[in-house]
């Protein structure tokens, strides 16, 4: 096949991929109706399990991280879940948990929080860190207590980097919320998976839809995290480099002193 | 604080300031054999600065920050206008103890007003005295009221410098804590800052513990000086004059340096000293009385004056002719009654001149000062007299 035709076919396929998500038809082996609005359960279901477990897992990791960053301890903590939140697969995790938990949502939920969790860890407890020290100390010394130092001081300074993390985390979770159907859970992942059903024109749907949603979800977190920003602080508008700034890299995070 | 016991001079010195008393202050960290401070007592009168200093390691800012209980001593107490510190809340303790570090600490995402108003809103005062405080400091550190509503990053290290201390002095805290807050400057500023705070200081009067490295700041700052040794052993604790003229062991007469002679001089002022009477003489006099009068003295020259008692000019052998002293344009080194002994010893040198004139506001005639007198000083100041050297405060022109 010459170039042009592969461009062109590729066109094509992508079309027919749109064309699923907006009109309903008959599924490959017949029976069932899917695509179109079809697809809605899938999305709601797929946005539940985004929605729980990235509401789990900023409830730990916030706090947990302001708390450990705060008190300078669990420095072995901190670098440990970075580097197993970075190592273990998605799909192990998946699976691992679905033998304790059976097939339905709150495995998923309970797996992608736990896949959630690091990024925001690791940015709440490295935003912390990073506040200097003298800033700190100051606020101690005219009397805020630790309570007030983590309020007034940390939080605000660290926020920025809080709102990087569940960035990360958010874009992670929608595109890996897509394995629900391995455990009985119909998101998105499911006409993905599942082509003997949806065919090729569901999978490429429901995939570009995916990857429009990480993109929206990306596009606003970066929003949200320039709002939190304090003023003096945030830096100048600076297109897509300027997206992944305060994203702190595993160096850092084992560079921090203890 | 009750009115009625308030300071009257100064903007901010509505409160008495404290004593402070180190009582046997030990301080040891677990796991080192040697303590940071062994057996530090200390005292330090209302209204002074105390300043730490020695050389790296010497516990001098752990002495400090004891104080407001950033660190805990071992053993020992601290007593604040008499009143032990040990079983306060450190941060209600905290928000009556200025605090003030070298790397300022300025909270960057606050403005300015906001950080000044750090302490006074801990303490919940309502919304219009903390800005018109804020207002009063703003004025007392000299910025412009509109810098108020700027961040920390937009101002340079002297104006921040300066936050800080506004910062440490919002709540108007009896006792002030200090730890190197000018050390981050450079030297053209630090002076200037230094200047600055010490007439802030004859104006508020704080009891002050200042913690530096620096002999010459501590020279120049301190109406007393602690210095420490290793391990926070005090060497002497005494008045800068004392410390350049009695240095208590070889330790610190190597702190305090070779040049302490020196140093001395800039501890007095010429007024401070006993100067030789001045042979003047008018246009018009006999010049047979100026000879006498020139004779005298060991200058061996005579000083015309004019109608008002302002200096015109030396008359030598040669200038003594005639019957009557006749007028003599001629140049002379003037120094002022004001000038610190080291300025004038200064002039004098930079003239090629063993005598300048000393004058007053008015520019008349209030003595001679000479070389010899300076060098006299030096060598036969009595101890007595060391304990008149002015407060920092009062030796700035």
């Amino acid at each position: 096949m010459s170039l042009p035709l592969t461009v062109a076919s590729a066109l094509s396929d992508f079309g027919d991929g749109l064309d699923f998500l907006v009109h309903q038809r008959d599924s490959v082996a017949g029976g069932v109706q899917v695509g179109g609005a079809k697809n809605l359960p899938l999305l709601s279901e797929h946005l539940k399990v985004v929605g729980l477990s990235m509401l789990f897992a900023i409830l730990i990791a916030v706090p947990l991280g302001l708390y450990l960053g705060h008190t300078k301890r669990g420095q072995f903590v901190a670098s440990s879940i970075s580097n197993v939140g970075r190592s273990v697969p998605a799909i192990a995790l998946v699976l691992f948990f679905s033998s304790y938990l059976g097939l339905e949502l709150k495995n998923l939920v309970f797996a992608m929080t736990l896949l959630a969790i690091p990024p925001i860890f690791t940015n709440a407890y490295v935003g912390v860190r990073q506040v200097d020290e003298d800033v700190v100390d100051a606020a101690r010394g005219m009397g805020l207590t630790g309570v007030q130092v983590v309020r007034r001081v940390e939080l605000p300074l660290a926020l920025p980097l809080v709102f990087g993390g569940i960035r990360t985390s958010v874009v992670n979770v929608i595109a890996t919320a897509t394995l629900g159907p391995y455990v009985g859970v119909l998101t998105l992942g499911d006409p993905i998976i599942n082509t003997s059903v949806y065919g090729d024109d569901g999978r490429i749907g429901t995939a570009i839809l995916v990857a429009a949603l990480a993109v929206l979800a990306e596009v606003l977190f970066a929003a949200i995290q320039r709002a939190v920003t304090p003023a003096p602080l945030r830096p100048a508008r600076q297109g897509l480099r300027g997206l992944r700034r305060g994203r702190p890299t595993l160096a850092q995070v084992a560079d921090t002193p203890a | 604080m009750d009115p009625d016991t308030a300071q009257a001079e100064g903007p901010s010195a509505n409160r008495q300031a404290a004593t402070l008393e180190l009582r046997n202050i030990v301080k040891r960290y677990p796991g080192s054999d040697e303590p940071a401070i062994a057996d530090l007592s200390l005292e330090v009168a209302a209204g002074e600065i105390c300043v730490l200093v020695g050389p790296s390691g010497c516990g001098k800012t752990t002495a400090m920050r004891l104080v407001n209980r950033m660190i805990e001593p071992t053993s020992g107490d601290i007593l604040v206008n008499g009143a032990s510190i040990i079983d306060r809340k450190p941060s209600e303790l905290r928000r009556e103890i200025g605090y003030a570090i070298q790397q300022i600490g300025l909270f960057p995402h606050q403005t300015i007003a906001e950080n000044i108003a750090t302490v006074p809103a801990l303490l919940g005062w309502d919304k219009r005295r903390i800005a018109e405080r804020v207002d009063e400091l703003m004025d007392l550190i000299g910025l412009e009221k509109a810098m108020a509503k700027r961040y920390p990053g937009q101002l340079s290290g002297g104006q921040r410098q300066r936050v800080g201390v506004a910062r440490a002095l919002a709540a108007d805290p009896p006792l002030m804590l200090m730890d190197e807050p000018f050390g981050a400057i450079d030297p053209i500023n630090r002076e200037r800052l230094q200047n600055e705070f010490l007439r802030l200081q004859g104006e508020i009067r704080k009891t002050i513990v200042f913690v530096t490295h620096d002999i010459d700041e501590a020279i120049k700052m301190g109406d007393r000086i602690a210095i420490l040794r290793k391990g926070g052993v005090l060497a002497q604790y005494a008045t800068p004059a004392e410390l350049l003229m009695a240095p208590a062991d070889e330790f610190v007469e190597d702190f305090v340096g070779a040049d302490r002679a020196l140093k001395r001089l800039a501890l007095q002022r010429v007024r401070d000293i006993d100067l030789w009477e001045a042979p003047t003489v008018r246009v018009g006099d006999p010049v047979s009385e100026a000879r006498a009068r020139a004779a005298a003295t060991p200058i061996g020259h005579a000083l015309l004056v004019d109608e008002d008692n302002r200096p015109v000019s030396w008359l030598g052998d040669g200038d003594l002719i005639g019957e009557r002293v006749v007028h003599h344009a001629g140049g002379l080194t003037k120094v002022e009654l004001d000038d610190v002994l080291r300025d004038a010893l200064a002039d004098l040198l930079q003239g090629k001149v063993m005598y300048g004139v000393v004058t007053d506001h008015g520019g008349r005639v209030a003595g001679v000062l000479s070389v010899e007198v300076i060098s006299g000083f030096l060598n036969h100041q009595v101890a007595g007299r060391i304990d008149q050297a002015p407060a920092p405060a009062e030796r700035l022109a």
